[in-house]
């Protein structure tokens, strides 16, 4: 193939449909838009080339085309909706619930939902969204977007941009509202520009040839619209760095003064309070629903000092902080400062702080006395009254049975419970009891049954723990302009029409045509009004029902 | 416009056509490997492998150690094995002891093996340290702000720091005897 010249003189480029100037088909090319079969022209991308659908030679030209169909572009997102689907019949790996049967996936999904579960599992829709070819898949959509909108936009913005008013009688014929009036005179021509004009139609006058157009505009929402995808692709993207993106997670415990995660140990923070408030029971509006389900929380809160650290040589223990600020966190109040914004995410209540032993005489209830023990962090020893001393030979702050004795499970002042050594002035050894679990089973445990002394608990204070999400999120205003530009875009192309009026001399007489990309009635309604007082003929629908 | 003149346009038009697809292509191509390699990096933390070992400076607990504080800049010309643990974590137990058996050895040919404990109480610490013999320094990182500079996820997590301070290796996870003797070798000073 070569360029084409047709006869109005215009040279287009090959894989033309429709001449660009005077529109008419173009012998050979006519099965692109699949005019050869049909009485109307395809007037979607104005029968212009689109290259993709013309050169294959190298092997950039064939990835171009494999990405610049739309055909392509739905079935890459039918594939993805599909496996996003799929991916939701079971729980991904991470909301694999802590009281399943195992938490190792190889062994959970089968269990718990049998064959289904362990094709699931064998086939990685457990770990679905962050793997590879989900991703891939993700990603050639974007691609497929890119090169179907720049295949498309630059030839239709050629195409209407090299128009003439003067059009090929055949490309009149055969649009949709058409009309062949036999005699009009000069007056009523003119008649028909002020007409257009009057409906703020722009009109081009052409060696008596006239095209009247108007919201070309509206041709350009859907690439508007793309561009916007785009952005919102760039910016999920861009939420890779940590840079622009940072979502950490905080405990911190009343009192306790720790880093803050994701700041690059800059901020550090203290929890003054954890408050739980509970909607209140004698009051009529909730009784009911508090006696069916228990209480309510109405209000979960942190109140936090933020500590800055001072310039140091290096990170380390041996830290200055000064105090940044101090701030209330409660449910749609995060607490933002420097870029960060800190969430209310979770808690825990009820750790033990403090707890007050009393050491007494088995044999006639005296007590000895009494020592009370930082949790955060005990002493070996505590001196008592008499001579008396108290070692902790072991510490489970969250005491459990493990398969190999004693153990704790985390170092949570949850279930504490001691190993203590009282030694007496008077006997050479130690009574060795276990004392604790005062969670599950409380226990007061003497290991050889000849304790003179007994430790028992007499008092605890206790702490709760407050969970923070550390969020830092750069990348929301880039999400939020390409989510505006997507709006324009829809607007663009969904609230303006491209409407074109072609009136051109035949003879004595008109060729008049009109095409539009939506609402014909509305076109139809505009030819009305402009040929009215005329001789001129009402056009003709001619759309054909298949 | 002469036959000739048009040929020549044409060719041109062609070429510039190949070129700017195939940047496109380009283009887009390496936001799509940018974007998988980033995602299916499991290592998410700032220092990898390759990287100099951000330095930091921290009590040190085992009163079998002579150590006072660990600096680990001050520790340059040795291997360092940089280990984060708590005494709560099963499988950090269980590779206590072959650190433990591995360290007078290792300590000789110059390599120093760090154990940052991530726990509360120093109690616990202290009580970890009878029960196992350990006798290397364990730096007690109170306000996690060592984890947080390491981005320590799961423990135990290690990293295995070179001569010049660069490291050359990380393991989340136990480590089996043989494999950390592989790995305290790769680090030994020459």
């Amino acid at each position: 193939m070569k360029h084409i010249k047709c006869e109005c003189g215009h040279v287009n480029p090959e894989g033309t449909v429709l001449c660009e100037a005077c529109g008419k088909p173009i012998e050979g090319n006519q099965h692109i838009d699949g005019n050869d079969r049909k009485k109307l022209l395809n007037m979607r991308y104005e029968g212009s080339a689109r290259r993709s659908q013309t050169y294959n030679k190298s092997i950039i030209d064939k990835i171009w085309s494999f990405f610049s169909s739309v055909k392509v572009g739905v079935w890459l997102i039918v594939i993805a909706l599909v496996a996003s689907a799929i991916g939701t019949i079971y729980p991904q790996k991470m909301y694999i619930p802590a009281d399943a049967i195992s938490r190792d996936p190889s062994i959970f999904y089968e269990e718990t939902y049998g064959l289904t579960g362990k094709i699931f599992y064998q086939l990685g829709f457990h770990v679905l969204y962050s793997s590879w070819w989900y991703m891939l898949l993700i990603a050639l959509i974007g691609v497929s977007l890119v090169i179907c909108s720049l295949d498309r936009f630059v030839p239709l913005y050629k195409a209407l941009k090299r128009q003439k008013a003067k059009r090929h009688p055949s490309f009149l014929e055969r649009q949709r509202l058409f009309s062949q009036t036999d005699h009009v005179t000069d007056g009523e021509k003119e008649q028909v520009i002020q007409a257009l004009k009057k409906q703020k139609y722009k009109v081009r006058h052409e060696e008596g040839h006239i095209l009247a157009e108007k919201g070309r505009f509206s041709r350009w929402g859907p690439y508007v619209n793309h561009i916007g995808l785009i952005i919102i692709l760039l910016a999920a993207l861009l939420r890779t760095s940590s840079f622009m993106y940072i979502d950490e997670y905080v405990w911190v415990r009343e009192g306790e003064q720790t880093v803050i995660d994701g700041t690059d140990s800059q901020f550090y923070i203290e929890n003054k309070e954890f408050i739980l408030e509970t909607y209140d029971e004698n009051d009529e509006r909730f009784a009911e629903a508090i006696k069916k389900q228990g209480a309510i929380p109405s209000n979960f809160q942190t109140n936090v000092i933020i500590y800055k650290a001072k310039e140091q040589e290096v990170p380390g223990q041996e830290l200055e902080l000064e105090v940044y600020d101090e701030a209330e966190i409660y449910m749609n109040h995060p607490y933002k400062f420097e870029g960060y914004t800190l969430y209310q995410a979770g808690y825990q209540l009820n750790e033990f702080t403090t707890m007050t032993f009393a050491v007494t005489d088995i044999n006639n209830n005296e007590q000895i006395d009494q020592f009370m023990i930082d949790l955060t962090n005990p002493q070996e020893t505590y001196e008592l009254n008499d001579g008396f001393r108290v070692m902790i030979s072991e510490y489970y702050p969250e005491y459990y049975m493990s398969d190999n004795g004693p153990d704790s499970r985390t170092d949570n002042t949850k279930n504490p419970a001691f190993v203590f050594a009282v030694s007496t002035p008077d006997s050479e050894g130690a009574e060795v009891s276990f004392v604790g679990d005062y969670m599950n089973t409380p226990t007061n445990f003497d290991a050889t049954g000849e304790n003179d002394y007994r430790v028992e608990l007499i008092d605890a204070e206790m702490h709760n723990v407050s969970g923070l999400t550390v969020r830092r999120d750069y990348t929301l205003p880039l999400f939020g302009l390409g989510a505006a530009i997507f709006m324009i875009g829809v607007m663009q192309g969904m609230y303006w029409q491209h409407r074109r009026i072609w009136v051109n001399v035949k003879g004595d007489g008109v060729l008049l045509a009109g095409h539009t990309n939506k609402n014909w009635f509305g076109l139809k309604k505009d030819i009305e009004k402009v040929i009215s007082d005329t001789s001129i003929n009402q056009v003709i629908d001619q759309q054909e029902l298949d | 416009m002469s036959l000739e003149d048009r040929k020549a346009s044409k060719h041109k038009k062609k070429k510039q056509r190949l070129v700017f697809r195939a940047i496109i292509l380009s283009v887009l191509l390496g936001a799509i490997v940018y974007a998988l390699v980033d995602n299916l990096q499991k290592d998410k933390s700032i220092y990898k492998v390759g990287d100099e070992a951000p330095d930091f400076e921290l009590l040190q607990v085992n009163d079998n150690n002579e150590m006072e504080k660990v600096r680990l800049s001050e520790l340059r010309g040795k291997g360092v094995m940089l280990n984060f643990w708590a005494t709560y974590c099963d499988p950090c137990e269980a590779e206590m002891p072959y650190m433990q058996s591995l360290y007078p050895e290792y300590k000789e040919k110059g390599v120093e093996i760090v154990a940052v404990s991530l726990d509360g109480a120093e109690l616990r610490i202290n009580r970890f340290i009878e029960k196992y013999g350990l006798t290397f320094p364990i730096p007690h990182d109170k306000k996690d702000t060592v984890r947080e500079l390491y981005k320590v996820g799961p423990i135990p997590s290690t990293f295995f720091i070179n001569p010049e301070g660069v490291i050359v290796d990380k393991v989340e996870g136990a480590l089996t005897l043989e494999s950390l003797e592989g790995h305290l070798e790769e680090i030994t000073p020459q």
